[in-house]
């Protein structure tokens, strides 16, 4: 098929080329970090806690070491201290020493499911054996599983180091941090209103649910040097981390990024990892370990389960004048929940004068969360969503014209205060607004349809990358971005757009924390940011080398010659006549002489990027309720996002998609069961219920083209914003469906009936009453 | 000679948690070539506000800087114009 572009400027860029790691991963050669083996490995098994919250008063490993086929067992007393401070890795601030009590608990463990040693043994059977005669004796204490609980007067101290400023240094304490962004006079903002609405709401604590357990397998070198293979996000925070918390220079630690099954932020921090380095060092062994998919579910991610209470005001003509926030999340056992995200993206889509948010961050006993697709956004969006969809409909307006009125634009005052740059939430509006999906009728009994919106920032940070030239005219492209959504493919696109060649001729790789500089993590929407403008400033070295090349050939100046399409030429404006004696060459011919003229051609270009552009979206999506069992079938789905400029759209409509589907999945049914004893009961994907392909509609793209004046080829990040919208999407169709406002996710079957049951029996009571 | 003694001035953004150091200011006039300079001027107008902003000589790790928009990468190294304004943000994550 003919590639096409979108707007005709690019000859790659825009087109949708097969991916080049595809063929790997159809015919299943491509290695994961499971698939890793060495000679003379040994296999790693990690004993849990099976209390949500109690003190460790001795840990007995003698039994366990005399079983035949142990090499070695960890605990605890085998790591350092780590520093009790924050330190930036990465995008994220990290606790190493919260980390490392996350990695192996110390004198409490703080949730059903946290790592209190690891054994490495001749076979996993030999190891997961051995960890039943390791011997815990636990001081079992109460659990605090909701935030609720965790801030009330005189509830169990989680942490018994844990301050925060506004309590003081001698208050012990479940709240990690307060956040609050004020703007304007909201109590006046309120008294202009005509209308205001006011709703509590909670969500449950989710998983990333990516397909792909946790693994890591170490080998540590007599020379004390140290290897990782493992499935990554970012491998040089792999490095960092794994470092701080085995007391190692960085530099002692290479990290060889897998291919990777999923992440979607909850592979951008280490569980295995340093113990598979700690178990290497002590058994002189390669030491691979896996989690199971009951370990990923009780002891990796998630994203924090949240409370909020959100009160706004508008005047009669759907002006929002005020808003009040509140909201808490569950940060699990160690302090960092997303709240800080959830409060600068409630309110973010729109311009509120007057304004002022509260957000807490509070430990409970239950994993530390992880970064999980626009942290802390899905959450906050149920609740904004949903308010300015009732004051909508108070006003009498389209819940799409509520938005475009008060919706920011280039200028607008972000909730954090500086004024957006150019930003496409207008016409992301506008899009859904005209679209098939919005424009269609839909009928019938117990049908819905509901839009909502979200914001995410996108990350810039800093990225690495090289382009070399061969010398039969291809070129290979590397970076230090693990490719989780096909961005190898959309790197060789830039490379080869900007060289003008064949995206085929473009060999895409990911390279280990050796082999290319510094890259942070695939993270914050960035790699076709970030490390897209690291890769578009290498091809242009690489270009620039080319151009000289040429001149060297030609003995003319190197701006003298110019590069189109591959093609190196005199400029019309250089000193010699067009094609005097040096007719064109293509990028294939000056590469079989680069020995003769200086040697090979790399380019490189590392950036720390600025000029990030934000993304929005709107989804609309229609759903029908049964009302007998209050199932919720969700019938079409559409989303437009701003995405600045696709490289590779078949890419971004996957993460629109993907996000998408998460978002739905999270709205409707995802949750985590913990008994009164903080004991998690569904640790499998038959009780996790995350939607499959029976329960989703083809989720419809329209991919919005604002372009990023930040970045050269007008990119901004897609990965995350996707899964911004759906929950609230999804609570706004179910009350055009049945008339019940649903503030709780998931808005799951039980809950869906008995809300529906509820109305029910309410207006049989008033219908009484009239009678 | 005469761009030493050049001091720019700026507008920093007081957060809404440390306003009580500003006497309720949301915005605040301050002198300074970067960030580092712009917080120490803060600090000689309202004793303290520095503890909460730095952490040794660098930004804490939990503070992101925006400068007209725009999160500098450099923390206090960041150069600021006559005309800028500076905001404290809570540094944050992604995750896809």
């Amino acid at each position: 098929m003919e590639a096409t572009t979108s707007n005709g400027k690019f000859k790659v860029i825009g087109t949708r080329p097969i991916r080049h790691d595809g063929v790997d991963k159809v015919i299943g050669r491509a290695k994961y970090g499971a698939d890793y083996s060495f000679p003379g490995m040994l296999h790693g098994k990690v004993l849990r806690s099976p209390h949500a919250h109690a003190k460790i008063k001795s840990i007995k490993i003698d039994k366990a070491l005399k079983m035949p086929g142990v090499k070695a067992i960890v605990t605890s007393a085998d790591l350092p201290e780590a520093a009790n401070k924050l330190e930036q890795a990465g995008e994220m601030a990290i606790n190493p020493h919260y980390l490392s009590m996350n990695i192996l608990a110390r004198d409490k463990v703080l949730y059903d499911g946290h790592a209190i040693a690891a054994v490495a043994a001749t076979s996993p059977h030999i190891a997961e054996e051995a960890l039943k005669l390791i011997q815990v004796e636990y001081e079992v204490l109460p659990p605090v599983m909701t935030v609720d609980v965790a801030m009330k007067p005189g509830t169990p101290i989680l942490l018994p180091d844990l301050r925060n400023r506004e309590e003081g240094a001698d208050k012990q304490t479940n709240v990690a941090q307060h956040y609050q962004f004020k703007r304007g006079d909201f109590a006046a903002g309120f008294k202009a209103a005509d209308l205001i609405v006011e709703r509590e709401f909670t969500t449950a604590m989710v998983h990333q649910g990516y397909i792909e357990p946790h693994n890591a397998v170490g080998i540590y070198n007599a020379d004390g040097q140290a290897t990782i293979y493992c499935s990554t996000q970012g491998a040089f925070d792999v490095r960092s981390l794994s470092a701080q918390v085995l007391g190692v220079p960085v530099g002692k630690i290479k990290v060889v990024p897998a291919e990777i099954g999923g992440g979607f932020g909850g592979k951008t921090t280490v569980y295995l990892e340093p113990l598979s380095v700690l178990l290497s060092k002590r058994t002189g062994h390669p030491v691979k370990l896996v989690m199971s998919r009951s370990e990923v579910l009780r002891a990796s991610g998630p994203t924090s389960g949240s409370k909020m209470k959100i009160k706004m005001g508008a005047t009669r003509d759907g002006k929002i004048v005020a808003a009040e926030v509140w909201m808490a999340y569950e940060a699990g056992a160690f302090p960092g929940s997303p709240v800080g995200a959830g409060a600068m993206t409630i309110l973010a889509p729109y311009t509120i004068e007057n304004l002022q948010i509260d957000a807490y961050d509070v430990v409970v006993n239950r994993p530390k969360t992880a970064a999980y697709r626009a942290p802390g956004a899905s959450n906050a969006a149920l609740a904004s969503e949903t308010v300015i969809d009732e004051l909508a409909e108070k006003c009498g307006l389209d819940p799409l014209e509520i938005r475009i009125k008060n919706g920011v634009r280039e200028g607008s005052p972000q909730v954090v205060g500086p004024p957006f740059k150019r930003i496409g939430y207008i016409e992301t509006c506008e899009a859904i607004k005209n679209s098939d999906h919005y424009k269609s009728k839909l009928t019938g009994p117990y049908r819905g349809r509901g839009v909502a919106t979200g914001f995410w920032f996108n990350a810039g940070m800093q990225s690495s990358a090289s382009v070399n030239i061969h010398t039969d005219g291809t070129a290979s492209v590397v970076t230090g971005s693990p490719d989780i959504g096909g961005s190898r493919a959309s790197m060789a696109m830039i490379t080869a757009e900007v060289l003008g060649l064949a995206v085929n001729d473009v060999r895409p790789s990911v390279a280990d924390t050796d082999s290319i500089g510094h890259t942070d993590v695939t993270g914050g929407s960035r790699v076709t940011f970030a490390t897209g403008m690291a890769v578009y400033e290498a091809a242009q070295d690489a270009a620039r080398q080319l151009r000289e090349r040429a001149a060297k050939l030609w003995e003319v100046k190197p701006e003298d010659v110019e590069m189109r399409d591959g093609m190196l030429s005199l400029k019309d404006s250089s000193s010699f006549e067009k094609g005097e004696g040096k007719p064109p060459m293509s990028v294939k011919e000056i590469a079989t002489k680069l020995a003769r003229t200086g040697g090979p051609i790399s380019g490189r270009a590392s950036v720390n990027a600025r000029g990030v552009g934000p993304a929005f979206a709107a989804t609309c999506v229609d759903v029908e309720v049964d009302p007998d069992t209050g199932k919720v079938q969700i019938l079409r789905c559409t989303i437009a996002q701003d995405v600045g400029k696709a490289i590779h759209p078949s890419y971004v409509e996957g993460q629109m998609q993907g996000g998408t589907a998460q978002g739905l999945g999270w709205g409707l049914n995802e949750e985590y069961f913990y008994d009164d004893k903080g004991t998690l009961r569904n640790t499998g994907l038959l009780d996790y219920r995350m939607p499959t392909c029976l329960d989703l509609p083809l989720i419809e793209t329209i991919i919005v083209e604002v372009p990023n004046p930040g970045h050269p080829l007008g990119v901004r990040g897609v990965g995350e914003v996707s899964i911004v919208p759906p929950p609230a999407a999804l609570a706004n169709a179910i009350y055009r469906a049945t008339g019940v406002r649903m503030t709780e996710t998931p808005m799951s079957p039980p809950r869906l009936l008995k809300e529906i049951l509820k109305k029910r029996a309410a207006e049989e009571t008033q219908s009484a009453a009239a009678d | 000679m005469a761009r030493l003694f050049h001091f720019n001035m700026a507008i920093a953004v007081i957060p809404a948690l440390l306003r009580k150091f500003t006497n309720g200011r949301e915005r605040v006039t301050v002198r300074g070539r970067n960030v580092r300079e712009l917080i120490a001027d803060l600090n000689r107008q309202f004793p303290g506000i520095e503890d909460h902003l730095l952490e040794g000589d660098d930004l804490r790790p939990s503070i992101a800087v925006s400068i007209d928009g725009e999160i500098g990468p450099g923390g206090i190294i960041e150069p600021i114009s006559e005309t800028s304004e500076v905001h404290f943000l809570p540094a944050l994550g992604g995750g896809s």
